[in-house]
């Protein structure tokens, strides 16, 4: 049985950038935990000597020619950014 | 030679591990027709997918597949017929996906070797880890605004190979060497430029000390070193910096450390410590990599003749010396203007090319790269030819020209491009082997230093020098040394 406690939420939603309130980092955990607790009951099921799966149909990765076929869009590119400048994104400083 | 550092009390070993990331030389990016050409104007060089539009999904390079499995055949390493992208995770401005495609647990290329080259013939086998495919970041530029970062997409996407040494490095100059190697070995197999000013290529720098014996130390990692010689540097600055801080009783903190060569410092990259924790998972949008036995072996028959295999050729077959080869073989364009150059001498004089290889290369090695390191230039730009560079040794070879005049003759070839026979002919500097000519030269000379001649002849032989200089003299240094000396001891003798 998974247990994510208020810790490691905090630390998840530090590391994917979202800002998360004090008093929802419990409720979070319990949401977290029941919906771990749901997918491992796929643990009860025996995959020994079962092949990992990674595709539902039987279909081989697509493979693509060496070729430039795109670019060139650089107002399409920058359309949907806050701040632009000099075909450039500009974003708030980020310095080590 | 084992590299020490001499502590205050204790002398130390230092242990280093290298992962080199080198871009892949493609046309187009590793999931996306993006051009990767360098130098073009922000971010024209970047697709929907490059820029991680929602809904854009990502196709890979066979390209990159390729070029990923010609370098681990190069490095004798194991081929991983199945292959799986992960996603890493991180946040920063550069990386708009959020993630870096990137393989974690089955990695193309598996476990293989190199040999590093240390002089004097002595070998040092480094073991490769693993070599994987992985997306480059864009770029952050934090000079041109004071409030702001710039960021360009243009690299964002471009593929990139991480090759992974094991921890088999005890000293800055084996570090230094085998970057050296596998800059070299790419650049012969041409799926990496070897670039390093450009950032083609870079190296992150695992550095850990420890006492002789004992087991291996913390390590840290020197982040982005961008030359052969800051391989070297940083290594010795942070071994130093650990030696201090163990003698003083402190410990080492694994961590990520920025190489300031200005300041001759390692400093701490803290910032991005948690960052560390990349959750890495198996990327949904691509299916693992899947090849056959016919593919990996198209790939290793388009590999060319590699150095290791082409110094022993040039040494076994060719009478090179050890050292000279190594010099030969180390930059593939220098590699390839040796053999022009040697068919080409062979090709004129009809002489063996076991013969005639060691003058042509102690006349590159020598001469060529003397004149070229003095002009700053590369062998590329080099004004004289290999087919020019074997019309003045050929000039040599047949009698035409002495050893000395060809010094001269070569010079005027580098800085005008003629041919050396043209040079020979303009100038009249045709070694003079017309035995009446000399002889009456010799008549004469002897003539004239009736003095030297009776010391000779009571004993002084030695003196043949000074006969053998005159007629150099009067002849310009024409004459035929070896026909020179033929008539000038008979006559002396009396």
């Amino acid at each position: 049985m998974s247990n994510i406690d208020t810790k490691t939420v905090a630390k998840i939603a530090r590391l994917s950038r979202i800002k998360v309130a004090d008093d929802k980092l419990e409720p979070l955990a319990g949401e977290l935990n029941n919906i771990l607790g749901w997918v491992e009951q796929l643990e009860e099921v025996n995959t020994d000597n079962v092949e990992p799966m990674s595709s539902v149909v039987d279909v081989k990765l697509r493979w693509r020619a060496d070729q430039v076929t795109d670019g060139n869009k650089q107002e399409s590119v920058l359309k949907n950014a806050p701040n632009s400048e000099y075909g450039f994104f500009a974003v708030p400083k980020v310095i080590e | 030679m084992t590299y020490v550092i001499q502590g205050a009390k204790d002398d130390f070993e230092v242990v280093i591990g290298l992962e080199i990331h080198a871009q892949i030389t493609s046309n187009a990016k590793l999931f996306s027709g993006a051009s990767t050409e360098f130098g073009a104007e922000p971010n024209t060089q970047v697709s929907l997918v490059d820029a991680a539009m929602p809904g854009m999904l990502p196709t890979i390079n066979a390209e990159c597949i390729r070029q990923g499995v010609r370098t681990g055949l190069a490095m004798g390493a194991q081929i991983n017929k199945f292959s799986v992208f992960d996603r890493k995770n991180y946040f920063y401005a550069d990386l708009p996906q959020g993630y870096q495609i990137s393989q974690f647990t089955h990695p193309i290329v598996g476990e293989g070797v190199v040999k590093l080259d240390m002089g004097d013939g002595k070998t040092k086998d480094v073991g490769i880890e693993r070599i994987h495919l992985e997306q480059d970041a864009g770029k952050s530029m934090h000079d041109q605004h004071p409030q702001m970062t710039y960021v360009d997409l243009n690299r964002s996407g471009v593929a990139l190979m991480e090759i992974v040494s094991k921890p088999d490095m005890t000293s800055p100059e084996e570090a230094g060497a085998y970057v050296t190697k596998i800059r070299s070995i790419l650049r012969y197999i041409g799926s990496c430029d070897g670039n390093m000013e450009q950032g083609s290529m870079r190296a992150d720098v695992n550095v850990s000390v420890r006492r002789a014996g004992e087991p291996l130390g913390t390590r840290c990692e020197l982040k982005n070193i961008n030359s052969v010689r800051f391989v070297r540097q940083s290594i010795e600055i942070e071994a130093r910096r650990q030696v201090d801080i163990l003698e003083e009783g402190g410990s080492i903190d694994q961590e990520t450390r920025l190489f300031d060569p200005v300041k001759g410092e390692t400093r701490s990259m803290r910032s991005k410590e948690e960052a560390h924790d990349y959750r890495y998972f198996p990327d949904p949008d691509l299916l693992p990599v899947e090849f056959d036995d016919a593919f990996v072996e198209a790939a290793r028959a388009s590999l060319p003749e590699l150095p290791d295999v082409k110094k022993a050729r040039l040494v076994e077959a060719l009478g090179l010396n050890d050292y000279t080869a190594s010099v030969l073989v180390a930059e593939k364009e220098q590699a390839d203007f040796f053999e022009a150059l040697l068919d080409a001498v062979v090709t004129a004089t009809k002489k063996e090319a076991a013969d005639v290889a060691s003058k042509a290369a102690n006349w590159l090695t020598g001469d060529l790269f003397g004149a070229l390191n003095k002009a700053g230039k590369t062998i590329g730009e080099s004004p004289v030819s290999a087919v020019q560079g074997a019309g003045l040794l050929s000039l040599i070879e047949d009698g035409t020209i002495s050893g000395r005049i060809a010094k001269d003759v070569f010079e005027i070839m580098f800085e005008t491009g003629k041919d050396a026979d043209v040079i020979v002919e303009e100038k009249g500097l045709k070694q003079v082997s017309d035995t009446g000519e000399i002889e009456a030269i010799i008549d004469e000379i002897i003539a004239v230093n009736q003095g030297q001649v009776e010391q000779y002849r009571a004993g002084k032989t030695k003196l043949i020098g000074f006969f053998v200089g005159q007629v150099m003299k009067a002849t310009g240094g024409k004459a035929n040394p070896g026909v020179v000396n033929q008539l000038l001891k008979p006559k002396l003798d009396g």
